[in-house]
Order: C-alpha cells, then structure tokens, then sequence
C-alpha cells in the first residue's frame, strides 16, 4: 500500500512540476491542481496508512488510525480549492488584460516560430 | 484566562465581514468602521505589548484545548512587537487611502481587514499549521488587494506573485507532512521539547523538513535567490497597499526567526546549523543582488522595493548569527526598516502625483509641487535608510555589525553589509538629485498635496527619530524578546506547562 501511495505522489508530483513549468496559464493551473493533491496525499500519509481501522480511541481495540492528518488534508484541500477558483479568476482577467495566455504576459520570441509569429502579428494587424 | 491574545485576530475579521456584508449601500460607513477598526486594532496592540513584556507566555488555548492537543496562541515580546508594528503601519495605510480614495472602497476595506487578520493571526499563533492557515488568509487577502484597482502592469506582477506563493504553499505543506510524520506534533513548543529527544535515524528527515521550511519563509521573506517576485509586485501595489505590504515580508523574516533560529538553533540538533549556514549565505547574495536592482531601478518605487530586498538582507545576516544580541539586533533594524520603507512607498506615491507626465520615473522632469516638504522627508527618510547618522537605521546596522563580530564569517558580512549601505547612499542620491533637482518648471498649477497624505509619511518618519529618541528603551525591549525567543526551556515550560514534564 505504501509503495503504491508513494508512486502515486512521486507521479502527481512529476506532472504537476512539468505542467507548472509549461508557463502557459492553463497547464500552470493544472499543475498546481496536482501538485496540490499529491501534498494532499502526501499529508494524509504522514499519519501513517493503516487501513480498514477507525480514527477513534477507546470506542474499539486497536490498531487506530490518526485522525489529525485528515483534519490537516481537510483544510489543505478547502484552502487549495478557495486559491485554484481565485487563480483561475485571475488567469482569466490576465487573459482579458495583457491578450494572451503566457504567465509573464508577453509572448516569447521563439527562434524557428519568430518568423511564422511576426508574419501572423502582421496578419491580426 | 484573559481573551486579550485573540482580539487582533477577531477585530478585524469581524470588522472585515461587517464592511463586506454592508459596504455596498453604505461606503462612507464601511471606511470609517475600516478606520475604526485600525485605530482598535492599534489600542489592542499595545496593551498586548504591555501585557507581554510582564514577561513569560501568555499562552491562549482555542477553545481551551490544552496545548499540544489543540492550537495555542502565544504572547510573548516578539509577537507583541510584530502586532504593534503591523497595527502602525495599517494606520499609515489607512489614514494614506482616506485621502487618495482608492478606487473599490469596500473591497480595499475589507480585504484590508483580512490582511491585518492574517498578519496578526501569524504573528500569536504557536502551532505550525495554524502558521500554514493564517499565511494563507493574508495571502489571498494581498492578492486581492495587490489588483484590485486593474490594469496590466499589476495583473501581470499579481500573476507572478500569486503562483511563487502558490508553490511555495505546496512545499510548506509537505515540509509539515514529514515534521508531522517524524515527530507526530506541529506545536511549536511541543517540537522544541520533542524533535531533539528523537532517534538518530529520524534526524536527517527533520533537517530536510527544516530547509524545505527554509525555503517557503525565505520566499515569502524574499530571500535570494527567492526575490525576484517583489520588486515588481511591490512597484505595481497602490500606495497604500504597498505600505503594508512592507510588513509581509517581516512575516518570512518572523517565521524564520521562530522556526530556524530556535527550533533548528546551531548546537541543540545534529543537523542544526546546517540551516543558519544556509541563511547566512542567502542573506550576503541578497545584499549583493539587491544593491545591484537599486542602483539599476528605472522608477522610485521599485527603488524602494529593492531597499526592502537590502534589509532583508541585512537583517538575515544578523538572524543567521543567532546569538542573543545578533538576534536584538536584528528585531531593532527590522522595526526601523518597516516603518522606514512604509514611509517610502507612501513618499514616491506623493512625488509621482506631482511631477505631471513623468511620475515616478528616475528622470529629470517638472518640479514637484511642495519640494521643501516633499523633498525635506526624502531626504530624511533615505538618510535613515541608507544607515547614515543620526537615525535609526545607523544604530540598527551599527548593533548588526556589533553582533556580528564573533563570527567567523565577520569581516565578508561587514564587507558587503558596508558595501551594500555605500550603494544605497549612492543610488538614492541620484535619485533625490533627479527628482528635486534637475528639474523643469511645472506646466500644471501647483496643487500641494492635502495634510492628510503628508500625515502618515511624516509619522512613520517621526517614528525613526523616535526610535532614536528612546533607542536605549527600544533596544532594551529588543534585548529582552531576543532573550526570551531563545531561551528554548523557558518557552516549552511556558506554552506545555506540567505536561512537559510528566512526558518522557
């Protein structure tokens, strides 16, 4: 179960980290999205996994499972969805302000796409 | 138990959730209940300075819950200090807004509220998550504030801003996984007891959770090379905004002092002063790398920002350091480096309104209206934060460098804190000769600014003298939260009490 748990987090970490540096505003939205549910699971797991046993002392024999850590992933998951709706707000008025979807706002001069990129500037103009 | 440690937190949330609910249909008395608030906030402040510097914790359990099992709010010196010093500058900010008006009235008050109610709620609390918690509400709150009044420059700086700190949460998050999962706590006292009792296995866990940890504050702190995010969010923020947002960078620079600088301490841990030398290094690079941005500022307030970046810096080495009076030291020049870079931002906000087309640029252009005045505070002010005589920021760089003598790192952190000190005077000459004296006669009628903006810069400038004025007052108090910041026992007897003891 661990070994699995883990692979899981290393992967959303992974895509997460690769989406958040793709610098265009939707993947980075999505990147962050993962990177915040592997944190979540990551979170989760720091109480250890002890599966099919209730977060509750004394009601049952042991083994128990922690229950802070879900009270932890509770609020990391509310505070994560409150910043992603606020991100995606803000990406989209990004969009509407600066006319593009890069995250410093401006296109990059891209070597081989500059000419094909000046040459459709010339044609929106 | 008395409920004072709560009212910073309380004041404003309550205050925030009236000026939102009932701001639309009345924004003349959702400003004033906003100003009302301040003003509470700041009687609160210093009644909680009083109380704190009886000595000891005041330690408030939430719902009484007894620490470590629930979250405690911990009223010592420093916190006190932090809260007095944000309600100053709320002051500043909103006395500011009242006479520039910003545009949003009620969104600017209640955001404004949120914000105080984060800076303070990170300030008292003594629980790791909860730290977690309260960074997040002033985070969302300065996003808010940072574009609220639109365009591209700020919604392209916001952008940035917002997804370093969104990262920078996820890594925070993780770095309290594995302190959770190693130590089974995130009570700040209840770590100091526990983390150095544990296996020597599970140590190496903690330190990488403890320079993950250094990572998050030191972005927040705005530490090199986590830097590059301020200078252009603190250029783009309104005036006022960016007034308070001097203090958000005090929250890292806190964060750091209470987390690093006692719970990983050189000497109580295996791994401890691996992070101190981390610090150190990344508090000489940010001198260096911000006294290259003042120099290379196109305009005065990202001039300003880059001071920001300088202190930090400067204030870090000392932090680094660690010992009692490194630690005075530091406390000392980070109030006057607050107030002080409050105070500028407010400043450039003024000159930029009045010399017409070239506002804020580091060009020759028309004369400001009031140069006596206008050009008086600037000179007062950036003599102050260069570290000249006779003001606050001489002594507080005098104390660092004082302190920092017995390191072995000492004549490189004189060096650059010297050499970074020559670059400010330097770069801030230029700047006041540009903007006051090669100048053109104005094309548009003078209109002197209303006393209501001068107000505030002129009292966080005061509040450098004062500084002077009482330094052997201020720097005893220093003295005394440093002291008791490090006295490590004293902390976890105060916060877990008998339960302390009877553990293992």
């Amino acid at each position: 179960m661990e070994i699995v748990l883990s692979i899981a987090i290393g992967v959303l970490v992974a895509t997460g980290v690769y989406l958040l540096l793709r610098a265009r505003l939707f993947p980075v939205v999505l990147g962050l999205t993962l990177l915040s549910y592997a944190v979540n699971v990551f979170l989760f797991v720091s109480g250890r996994v002890t599966g099919g046993s209730a977060p509750l002392l004394k009601e049952l024999p042991p083994p128990y499972t922690d229950p802070l850590p879900q009270a932890l992933v509770l609020t990391a998951i509310v505070i994560g969805f409150g910043m992603t709706a606020f991100l995606l707000v803000l990406a989209l008025r990004a969009l509407g302000e600066l006319g593009n979807d890069h995250v410093d706002g401006v296109e990059p001069e891209l070597p081989e796409a500059a000419a094909g990129g000046q040459h459709a500037e010339r044609q929106r103009r | 138990m008395s409920h004072l440690p709560i009212l910073p937190i309380l004041l404003p949330f309550f205050a925030g959730i009236a000026i939102a609910l009932g701001g639309r249909r009345h924004p003349a008395r959702a400003r004033l209940l906003g100003e009302i608030a301040v003003l509470a906030g700041f009687a609160v402040a210093l009644m909680l300075v009083i109380r704190a510097d009886q000595g000891g914790q005041q330690v408030y359990a939430l719902g009484n819950w007894p620490a470590p099992f629930g979250i405690v709010l911990i009223l010592d010196r420093l916190s006190a200090l932090m809260v007095v010093l944000t309600s100053v500058l709320a002051l500043g900010a909103v006395c500011y807004a009242r006479g520039r008006s910003p545009q949003r009235l009620t969104s600017f008050h209640t955001l404004f509220q949120f914000q105080l109610m984060g800076l303070n709620g990170a300030f008292l609390t003594g629980d790791l998550f909860n730290l977690f918690v309260f960074f997040e509400v002033l985070l969302i709150a300065s996003y808010g504030l940072l574009v609220i009044e639109g365009g591209a420059q700020r919604v392209r700086a916001g952008l940035h801003y917002v997804l370093v700190n969104l990262a920078g949460s996820s890594l925070f998050l993780i770095a309290l996984g594995i302190v959770y999962g190693t130590a089974g706590t995130l009570n700040l006292a209840d770590l100091i007891h526990k983390v150095p009792l544990l296996p020597a296995d599970r140590q190496p866990l903690i330190a990488a959770a403890g320079l993950l940890l250094l990572v998050v504050f030191g972005l927040k702190a705005a530490l090199a090379p986590l830097y590059l995010w301020l200078p252009a969010t603190y250029a783009a923020a309104p005036a006022p905004v960016a007034a308070l947002f001097a203090v958000m960078t005090k929250v890292g620079a806190y964060a750091l002092l209470r987390v690093h600088a006692v719970l990983f301490a050189p000497g109580s841990l295996p791994y401890g002063g691996l992070v101190q030398y981390w610090l150190l290094a990344a508090a000489l690079v940010s001198l260096i790398l911000g006294s290259v941005g003042v120099l290379a500022s196109p305009t005065l307030p990202r001039l300003v920002a880059y001071l920001v970046v300088v202190s930090l810096g400067t204030m870090m080495v000392s932090v680094a350091i660690g010992s009692p009076e490194a630690v005075a030291a530091s406390l000392y020049y980070m109030v006057h480096s607050t107030l002080v870079t409050a105070a500028l931002f407010l400043l450039a906000d003024l000159v930029a309104s009045q010399r017409g087309p070239r506002g804020d640029q580091l060009e020759p252009g028309e004369r400001v209206h009031q140069p006596t005045v206008i050009g008086g505070l600037f000179l007062l002010l950036a003599t102050s934060v260069a570290g000249l005589p006779p003001f606050s920021g001489f002594f507080g760089k005098l104390m660092i460098i004082q302190a920092s003598a017995p390191s072995s790192l000492a004549a490189l952190a004189w060096t650059l804190i010297l050499a970074s000190s020559l670059v400010v005077v330097v770069a801030l000459s230029r700047a006041g000769s540009r903007l006051f004296w090669k100048t053109t006669d104005a094309t548009r009628p003078a209109v002197p600014a209303a006393p209501i903006l001068l107000l505030p810069v002129l009292a966080l400038a005061s509040a450098s003298a004062l500084l002077v004025l009482f330094g052997g007052a201020a720097q005893q108090f220093a003295a005394a939260a440093a002291e008791q910041l490090l006295d490590r026992s004293a902390y976890v007897q105060g916060v877990l009490g008998e339960l302390a003891e009877e553990r293992p």
